[in-house]
């Protein structure tokens, strides 16, 4: 099974995650979100780690990498799907209020 | 007097980045045996993934090298993990135990690993020597009785 799935929706990016959300998956799918993005210059990408079953530190990387990344094109960025765990994690690097956050991939703020 | 621990586990892992998740999971099994709560074991699988993170990480640049996972669990519910490796060291470890602090300049590391061992955790001690290697040893106090 494929960890990560993209969808496009009205010149927005989703980019849903399934898994463990550790360095491995991490540097795994890092580049490929990175090349859609390069390939389909959206206006928005939105990360979508609802299907994620665990993060730490390294998935947390990847989310602040996508967010800096996103801002330098001019793209806004957006995370749906946080649990409580990811959410506290993003708390502790003092995040929580910085990144746009909603509880579904369907929400759309 | 020392107490004994009730249970033990030792594990030697290489420092590969898919032995992340068999590292959280070995241990994860180990306390499943202690009947944690839920919040209990996903803090432990996350402070676990974190240290063995950092060694895969940082400890051996591209040689291969091992990593030392000792878990132990006491008759008053308390588990300590010790994570070892033999590889570079750091070289300050209150500056590496920074919240935030990297020595990623991509922006794809959030610097945030020892931050979450802290607060995932009730007792955190690092310990390193530059070539010699890194021990991490953690421990937490189950509120539920092995």
């Amino acid at each position: 099974m494929d960890m990560l799935t993209f969808s496009e929706k009205n010149g927005e990016l989703t980019a849903k995650i399934s898994g463990e959300l550790d360095h491995f998956l991490a540097s795994d799918v890092r580049g490929r979100i990175d090349d859609m993005m390069a390939r389909k210059m959206p206006s928005a990408l939105i990360l979508d780690i609802s299907g994620v079953t665990f993060m730490d530190s390294s998935g947390l990387g990847l989310i602040m990498g996508r967010y800096t990344a996103c801002k330098s094109r001019g793209a806004s960025f957006r995370l749906h799907g946080a649990d409580s765990r990811a959410m506290k994690i993003l708390e502790l690097a003092g995040l929580s209020g910085v990144i746009q956050t909603g509880s579904t991939a369907k929400g759309g703020v | 007097m020392k107490k004994r621990p009730v249970n033990e586990m030792k594990l030697t892992l290489p420092a590969l980045p898919e032995n992340e998740a068999v590292a959280r999971g070995c241990v994860s099994q180990f306390v499943s045996r202690a009947d944690p709560t839920v919040t209990e074991l996903a803090d432990i699988r996350c402070a676990v993934s974190e240290a063995v993170t950092n060694s895969v990480v940082h400890a051996y640049g591209n040689t291969p090298g091992l990593i030392y996972i000792n878990a132990r669990l006491y008759e008053d519910g308390r588990l300590t993990v010790q994570i070892t490796d033999r590889g570079c060291g750091i070289p300050d470890v209150a500056l590496a135990m920074t919240p935030l602090y990297t020595t990623d300049s991509g922006g794809e590391r959030s610097g945030m690993g020892f931050a979450i061992m802290q607060s995932f955790t009730d007792g955190l001690k690092v310990s390193s020597r530059v070539g010699g290697g890194t021990r991490v040893f953690m421990e937490k106090y189950l509120k539920r009785q092995p």
